[in-house]
């Protein structure tokens, strides 16, 4: 096996799990804390894509569009949450999930009645469209690698965040037990709204750094949800830390099956049924590790510490 | 104008008799959500400005086409059209992006003994064994483009490739329809996740590409996930040391935002059809030259295949004087036919496939600068699809 080949593959994982982490970030901890399953919390990724990408076509300039495009994100997800999310913590689950099904059409529809079916591409500014060479066989786009970077800081930024300040704590502390930090007399309120539309924002960056590969288009933001949710599975609800390590661990096992599992599977079977096979089985692999992590350790990874 | 509509229906009502409609309907089934829509509006409109052209009648029936939308869905296209054949009661039902649509929409039509005229979709099975006298196709099979594909990849003196396609039916096909024409070597294979969650990130795929040396690199991704692809390959630095060589990709949907995006390293690449913008017949001048009026931008071949469609209903109901009820005239009539408007010659084969030429195009920049195809040469004269020697008709 080539080893540059494994290197660059390693590299594509790890962009892709950077990715997922961004998404996961706002939905753990809204449903860590506030037990509130947003199914529409793709749409977040959507909305950020399509409002860097207007953004970056006026101004002309990839940088002020993300710029930008995050405050508007926040935004939209503020303004869900004051109309509607809020009216819907007291409610069981099936509600919440009838509730954000229903947001995903409206933002879908609006979506397309705003920017047409069509989807936006986002031209990258000349100095991220390019290749970088660390060695001899090792070609990676530089924007691949820029999203790398962008998704460490957010991540080591919501670490710092967590961990270091009074919000922080009082987030950890929700998720930990929520009935509790209310009795304290914390404006539990706030902190949701906060929270909610902080979860929205770190989401539209992750879309707003996807576009520009694939182009923004109405429904990505649903094909990235089911992954999402796989992942906080596994890494346990609540935990900023696990949504990190296992947003890793499922874009890494995506990518390398993707690029080896075919090939694996040619070693027992014929050449046709292992191409066909390859790719189905490449993309049932992380639900068979969610099956398993819900097997053999409920929680997740790293759970929240309750108490 | 208004005069002599009032005069026309009066005469209408006095004259209609039981047996003769006064009305043709055309039942039309594409995708008009999701974010395949693109194709869809495409299609509605030139079939939209086919019927402008006919000034809305086919010989003196006077002609209405209802259009209906299968969300990209098997089970809603094939709803919609038992709807279309039920309740509105069509005399034909054409349209069909999608193989997996029209397969699972073609029973609800031809049973009912409703013609089926496909503007798009080539499924293998109704060119095979599953062919049927009332399905008519005005577009191609699906393995023709790739197979034409392959022997461009031996002219050319290509040695080896890289291949890439979605895993569903079509895709298959297609992959399937390269291997069998090209003589190279096939340095690698990947067929990548379809469907509702098709996967739009290839950076696995290209770099194992890149790994493998190939002289050249052939996709087929339809729709969105081609300007995803062809973005991609570009920023991995592949468009200098590859070849780019596609099939249904790059067309008159994905080239304006492929501009936009600032993709030059499409320009230059090759890709194989049955019809270009610039092919040459003089409705076909017509047609791109209206619709640019219309709409703004090139048709793609989707929309100039719904305006053969239109048209090649229109022949036939023309030749058989306006009696609708008379299938077995009809059907005769659209065997016959030998001309489509936007494609020129072509003869319709015993699967009622047709038998047509396949040319070579270039993605080039015109001459207001806009990006479109532009006809190199000739691959196949009046090719036949393979599967036609497998219908009993």
């Amino acid at each position: 096996m080539d080893a540059s080949l494994v290197i660059t593959q390693l590299l594509n994982g790890m962009q892709l799990g950077v990715l997922l982490f961004l998404v996961c970030a706002g939905l753990t901890l809204v449903f860590g804390i506030m037990d509130f399953i947003n199914l529409a919390h793709g749409s977040f990724y959507m909305i950020g894509a399509y409002m860097c990408g207007t953004v970056t076509m006026i101004t002309d300039s990839f940088l002020i569009g993300v710029l930008l495009g995050i405050p508007l994100t926040l935004a939209v997800g503020y303004l869900t949450e004051l109309t509607v999310v809020r009216r819907l913590y007291q409610r069981d689950h099936l509600d919440h999930v009838l509730a954000t099904f229903g947001l995903i059409l409206i933002f879908d529809t609006g979506v397309h009645l705003i920017w047409g079916a069509g989807g936006m591409a986002i031209p990258l500014p000349q100095w991220l469209d390019s290749q970088i060479r660390p060695a001899e066989d090792i070609v990676i786009p530089t924007y691949r690698v820029a999203i790398i970077v962008v998704g460490l800081a957010v991540a080591g930024g919501l670490y710092y965040v967590v961990t270091k300040t009074r919000v922080g704590m009082l987030i950890r502390a929700g998720a930990s037990n929520r009935t509790m930090v209310e009795a304290l007399g914390v404006d539990i309120k706030k902190l949701f709204t906060l929270v909610f539309a902080a979860g929205a924002a770190i989401a539209g960056v992750a879309g707003m750094m996807i576009s520009p590969i694939t182009e923004a288009s109405i429904g990505m933001g649903n094909e990235i949800i089911i992954v999402a949710f796989v992942v906080i599975i596994i890494g346990g609800i609540g935990s900023i830390k696990g949504a990190f390590v296992g947003a890793l661990i499922v874009g890494l096992i995506d990518t390398l099956g993707r690029s080896y599992l075919d090939q694996f599977l040619k070693l027992f079977m014929g050449a046709e049924n292992a191409e066909t096979a390859a790719p189905a089985i490449s993309a049932m692999l992380v639900y068979i590790l969610m099956a398993i992590v819900l097997a053999v350790r409920p929680q997740g990874l790293f759970p929240p510490k309750v108490r | 104008m208004k005069k002599s509509f009032i005069s026309a229906a009066l005469a209408a009502t006095m004259m209609a008799t039981p047996v003769l409609a006064d009305s043709v309907k055309v039942g039309f089934v594409t995708t008009l959500t999701t974010p395949a829509a693109v194709i869809g509006n495409d299609m509605k409109n030139a079939a939209e400005l086919a019927v402008e052209h006919m000034g809305g009648k086919m010989g003196n029936l006077d002609l209405e086409v209802i259009f209906e939308d299968d969300g990209f869905k098997p089970e809603i296209g094939k709803q919609k059209t038992e709807k279309l054949v039920k309740q509105d009661e069509v005399d034909f039902v054409t349209g069909f992006i999608w193989s997996h649509v029209l397969l699972a929409s073609s029973r609800a039509a031809l049973g009912a003994d409703t013609f089926l005229i496909s503007a798009n979709a080539g499924p293998s099975q109704l060119a095979g064994n599953r062919c049927d006298k009332n399905f008519f196709s005005v577009s191609w099979q699906n393995d023709q483009t790739p197979m034409a594909l392959g022997e461009v990849l031996n002219q050319n003196g290509v040695k080896s490739v890289y291949i890439m396609a979605p895993n569903y039916a079509a895709g298959k096909d297609m992959a399937a329809g390269v291997e069998r024409t090209f003589k190279g070597e096939i340095k690698g294979k990947d067929l990548t996740k379809w469907g509702k969650d098709a996967q739009l990130d290839f950076s696995a795929e290209l770099a194992k590409a890149k790994a493998s040396g190939a002289e050249a690199i052939w996709v087929f991704y339809p729709g969105k996930a081609g300007g995803a692809f062809i973005k991609q390959f570009e920023q991995a630095g592949l468009a200098d040391s590859m070849k780019l060589y596609t099939v249904f990709t790059v067309d008159a949907l994905s080239l304006p935002r492929l501009q936009e995006g600032g993709l030059t390293g499409v320009l230059g690449s090759f890709a194989t059809q049955t019809w270009s913008p610039d092919l040459d017949t003089p409705e076909n001048k017509k047609f791109v030259s209206d619709f640019k009026a219309k709409y703004g931008t090139y048709p793609s071949f989707y929309g100039a295949q719904a305006y053969d469609a239109m048209f090649f209903i229109k022949q036939a109901v023309e030749k058989v004087g306006g009696n609708l009820t008379d299938k077995d005239a009809l059907r005769k009539a659209m065997k016959e036919t030998t001309y489509l408007p936007t494609r020129g010659n072509i003869k319709i084969g015993n699967n009622h496939f047709p038998i047509s030429n396949l040319y070579l195009r270039e993605t080039v920049a015109d001459a207001d600068g806009n990006w479109t195809t532009k006809i190199v040469s000739t691959v196949y004269d009046m090719h036949q699809d393979v599967y036609a020697s497998e219908c009993k008709m």
